[in-house]
């Protein structure tokens, strides 16, 4: 029944906010390698949707299945967590702990790791993100691209199969988004599976194998990106690529 | 410094004025005045046991009220409502009358024949009357936390337990242990109530002394200096706590 080479099956899939229809009937098939750009206008549930697959918005309707996991109870959710990394537009990152603290709470914590091996995974993926020098200091006393990469070593070093982006450069001085975005493009060009929710147009054009463009809580359109950026089909995706990109 | 002595001229000066004053009672000069002052004196052990004891209650137990109460589940969080709102509802002395007479009866009636003296009485109702006040404070401590904190926890694979512990505690506590170390003041202040259950702290001996020597006003004067030296060590320390804690975060 369920497609076992699915990384993230979503099926009809609803939520509302009251009497707030956020998400609307959301069908999506994420295959394993893929890497989706979804995009959209403002509140039109992107960043509500990828929450979902790692159930930090609960659904109303629908299944969720993450690397053939039906997401139904608390063990589900935390099978499926742990396969599952987020980057969050705010960084999120522990602010009372170091660098290195930030990487190897998890793997020590929730998976039982001793330090030395924590802190050496913690290293490893400190020089992914070109960051190996800052791993004493305080997250504070980074820069916000420092910071965000920090937050995608930290991830990474839980070695997630599936990687969540939410906005991820949207909070950052423009200067510092692209050793963000190089840090991800990184990523996809070793084969992780990743949902990146962005505006940032440039960089699906460059990473996306597929766009997905949301309007009012609906999937609108999806396609390849040459054909979502060369001939959208429909009004309102034209409509929000004027936008976005006449500036 | 400027405090004391406006304190003391102030004595000094309507001691002068009126007549009527008797300090010779806690004269430390007079074997009886020095045998007085050391009476009253040694109220400060009891006192400061039973606060100090009760505060430390109080704090586990709020901790232990305010966590069910952030809930996101009704059910989990309505009975940490009802016993704040019901708690806090209580005055101060009933409850105390209450713990003392009553509290024996109702555990002899469940059979524990338990007996509780004035000094667990005191404190059982001071930790309690508390404790509705700290998990009110530790709720909008941990509240103030960035909601995205323990998403993030959660993405690393962490449980509630650990959340709590890594993460969201060890940042709140720089928002509750300033409101935290003021609370301390109000237990302090009424742990005077346990006189009247026969505590021998500082009120009672106070109480005790005015039976026999009657002269009130100087010996509830003495009284109110004892207290406010006791509150004025604890709210330097609350000062030093509040500009430790704001370095802190600043830096």
């Amino acid at each position: 029944m369920s497609d076992t080479n699915a990384a993230i099956e979503i099926r009809q899939l609803n939520k509302w906010y009251d009497d707030f229809h956020a998400l609307k009937d959301i069908d999506l098939t994420v295959a394993h390698g893929e890497r989706i750009v979804v995009c959209g206008p403002s509140g039109s549930g992107k960043s509500t949707l990828i929450r979902c697959v790692n159930s930090l918005e609960t659904h109303d309707s629908g299944q969720i299945v993450v690397d053939g996991i039906v997401m139904k109870d608390r063990a589900s959710v935390d099978s499926i967590r742990s396969e599952v990394g987020m980057v969050f537009q705010q960084f999120n990152l522990f602010p009372h702990l170091t660098i290195m603290q930030n990487l190897t709470l998890g793997p020590m914590k929730a998976r039982g790791m001793s330090r030395a091996d924590a802190e050496a995974r913690a290293m490893k993926y400190l020089e992914r993100v070109r960051i190996p020098d800052q791993a004493h200091k305080k997250p504070r006393a980074l820069s916000g691209g420092q910071q965000q990469r920090v937050a995608i070593a930290r991830s990474l070093c839980m070695e997630p199969k599936i990687m969540l982006f939410d906005e991820p450069t949207s909070a950052l001085d423009p200067e510092m988004i692209s050793e963000v975005l190089d840090v991800i493009v990184d990523l996809a060009e070793d084969g992780m599976t990743m949902i990146v929710v962005t505006h940032e147009m440039g960089f699906a054009r460059r990473a996306a194998d597929r766009m997905v463009f949301m309007d009012q809580g609906a999937v609108v359109e999806t396609g390849t990106p040459e054909d979502f950026f060369e001939r959208p089909r429909t009004k309102r995706c034209q409509t929000f690529l004027n936008q976005i990109l006449s500036h | 410094m400027k405090r004391f002595a406006l304190l003391g001229a102030f004595l000094f000066l309507t001691g002068c004025a009126s007549g009527n004053w008797g300090w010779y009672v806690i004269d430390p000069t007079t074997p009886n005045g020095l045998s007085n002052i050391k009476f009253l004196l040694n109220g400060f052990g009891a006192t400061i046991l039973l606060s100090v004891i009760a505060a430390v209650l109080s704090m586990i137990i709020g901790l232990l009220v305010a966590l069910p109460g952030m809930s996101s589940n009704r059910w989990i969080r309505l009975p940490s409502r009802i016993y704040i709102e019901f708690v806090r509802a209580i005055p101060l002395l009933p409850m105390l009358f209450w713990v003392f007479y009553g509290l024996p009866v109702v555990l002899k009636s469940m059979g524990f024949s338990v007996s509780i003296d004035a000094f667990w009485g005191a404190i059982i109702t001071l930790a309690i009357s508390d404790s509705a006040f700290t998990a009110e404070i530790y709720r909008s401590g941990i509240q103030s936390i960035n909601k995205g904190q323990t998403e993030a926890a959660k993405t690393v694979g962490l449980n509630y337990s650990q959340t709590m512990r890594y993460v969201i505690l060890p940042q709140a506590i720089k928002r509750i242990l300033p409101p935290l170390a003021n609370q301390f003041i109000y237990i302090v202040k009424m742990s005077a109530f346990a006189s009247v259950i026969g505590m021998q702290e500082l009120t009672r001996r106070a109480n005790e002394l005015v039976v026999t020597e009657y002269r009130p006003l100087e010996i509830y004067s003495l009284l109110i200096l004892e207290y406010l030296v006791l509150v004025l060590i604890i709210s330097f320390f609350v000062r030093w706590l509040e500009r430790k804690m704001g370095s802190d975060e600043s830096r």
